[in-house]
């Protein structure tokens, strides 16, 4: 225990301060996945569209949450704002919206990859039984899409729980920042801390992506 | 007045690289209850003429009429409800795979309002038409491609259409299989009276089931009249390369033992 650094998290409140910061970790990364599946999906449908100037401006909006590292729009959205329109944004609220941004698009991305695979004859088929627009894609387009969406997406939320860690720096108290606060308290007593913490944080992430990962393969099989 | 009349009927597809013309002034009248062959080698433009007949592709010229109405004419509402009235299989059957037998026939029935109750009595019988009662409870992937395509059929039925378009509906299937399908078709347009148009590139099926036959080169119809005429006597050479390509391969797989 002394050498991992591991007793240190049973002292005090440490132990339920780290599942606090995993909390708000999760907390921001469900709200933006909600946000991102229910937009991606709106955004997917819009991107197979023939109209140019729809598919011109989300392709643009994609490649810039693409190339855009999330910290830089961590730090657009939080201190940005705040300069250049006056608006203060608290740290979770920026957070979910760069999440929401970034896994929207992502998410479009995924969606137009899954309707473009359907192929043509489905859509004629679909026609042919004198299904309306709407109906072909919700009985026919949507319900094959999902399933070929279903281990992207698993990958996208998963990439999102994980790139919350970049929420400390503007400022947010999450789960590594509750870490360092505790490694950094402890610094005398418990020199080995920083071990037995981070270890804590791989084991709480490990946790909180797993069963996704475990849920989608159960979907992926009885949908075989 | 014939049941079904293509007149002038022009399809033109435009790319970057160049317009393709996939058919060409194509005319041809279908009586009600008649079986029509379409018959040609792939890229001949079979299928682009199915499809414009129940406007799955759009025609750039020409007129399509059916038992008197104007296709072209339609709106897309009307044109929906009107696509009730004409059925089409596909050689991929298209059934839905996570639905089992039973709904699957039910599918174009509850689209149209039908209550659940009424859908499942009627797709049983329309089940028991095509000899697959006692699979209603399958699914799809249980099925052979032969009992998928009756699955197809049965659905079809449910929309009680009035014409069957059958776009290479044997193309996937085994010579037996194709057999009992075409045996299967054939009851349903006496017991019917549905028009089909049959789009094949198999001789065979247009000996078995065809009234009247076109057969298509380049988009163009060369040559059309009743099958046994066009077969005893064909005066084309794309309708003699199509024919006598057929009997050779005929004799080959008798004489081996197939």
């Amino acid at each position: 225990m002394q050498a991992l650094g591991l007793e240190v998290l049973f002292k005090g409140k440490n132990l339920v301060r780290l599942l606090g910061g995993l909390g708000v970790a999760l907390k921001i990364s469900l709200i933006s996945v909600l946000i991102s599946i229910s937009l991606g999906i709106l955004l997917g449908l819009l991107m197979t569209r023939r109209n140019a100037l729809i598919r011109l401006v989300l392709r643009v909006y994609l490649e810039i949450m693409r190339i855009m590292p999330q910290m830089v729009l961590l730090f657009l959205v939080f201190f940005g704002t705040t300069r250049a329109l006056g608006w203060d944004l608290d740290g979770e609220t920026s957070s979910v919206i760069v999440f929401s941004l970034w896994g929207t698009a992502e998410m479009s991305d995924l969606v137009r990859g899954a309707i473009i695979s359907i192929p043509k004859h489905q859509y004629e088929s679909a026609e042919a039984l004198g299904l309306s627009r709407s109906q072909m894609y919700f009985y026919i387009i949507l319900p094959q899409a999902v399933r070929r969406l279903i281990p992207l997406s698993i990958n996208l939320i998963t990439r999102m729980i994980k790139t919350t860690s970049l929420v400390l720096m503007i400022g947010v108290v999450e789960v590594i920042k509750v870490a360092q606060q505790i490694i950094e308290a402890n610094r005398m007593a418990s020199p080995n801390a920083a071990f037995g913490m981070y270890l804590t944080v791989f084991l709480l992430y490990f946790i909180a992506c797993f069963p996704i990962s475990v849920l989608a393969r159960g979907l992926e099989k009885r949908w075989q | 007045m014939a049941f079904i009349e293509i007149e002038h009927l022009e399809k033109t597809y435009t790319s970057k690289s160049g317009d393709t013309e996939a058919l060409k002034d194509v005319n041809f009248t279908i009586e009600k209850g008649e079986i029509f062959g379409v018959i040609g080698l792939s890229g001949a433009g079979k299928s682009t003429l199915v499809r414009c007949v129940n406007l799955l592709e759009k025609p750039s010229a020409g007129r399509v009429v059916i038992d008197g109405e104007d296709m072209l004419s339609l709106s897309e509402r009307e044109l929906r409800l009107k696509r009730r009235d004409i059925g089409m299989i596909f050689q991929h059957f298209n059934l839905l795979m996570q639905r089992t037998v039973l709904d699957n026939v039910c599918f174009p029935m509850e689209i149209a309002g039908m209550k659940k109750k009424e859908a499942r009595v009627k797709a049983l019988e329309y089940l028991e038409q095509v000899e697959l009662a006692d699979k209603a409870k399958a699914y799809p992937a249980q099925l052979s491609g032969g009992q998928k395509q009756r699955v197809a059929i049965a659905r079809v039925l449910a929309s009680r259409p009035r014409v069957l378009l059958c776009d290479e509906a044997t193309s996937a299937l085994d010579p037996q299989t194709t057999q009992s399908i075409l045996q299967l078709l054939k009851h349903i347009n006496e017991k019917y009276q549905i028009t089909m148009i049959v789009i094949t590139h198999e001789m065979r099926v247009v000996q078995q089931i065809c009234d009247h036959v076109a057969v298509l080169e380049y988009g163009r119809i060369v040559e059309s009249g009743r099958t046994k005429e066009v077969f005893d006597d064909p005066k084309t050479e794309a309708a003699k390369r199509l024919i006598y390509t057929h009997e050779y391969t005929e004799l080959e797989s008798e004489g081996s033992g197939i």
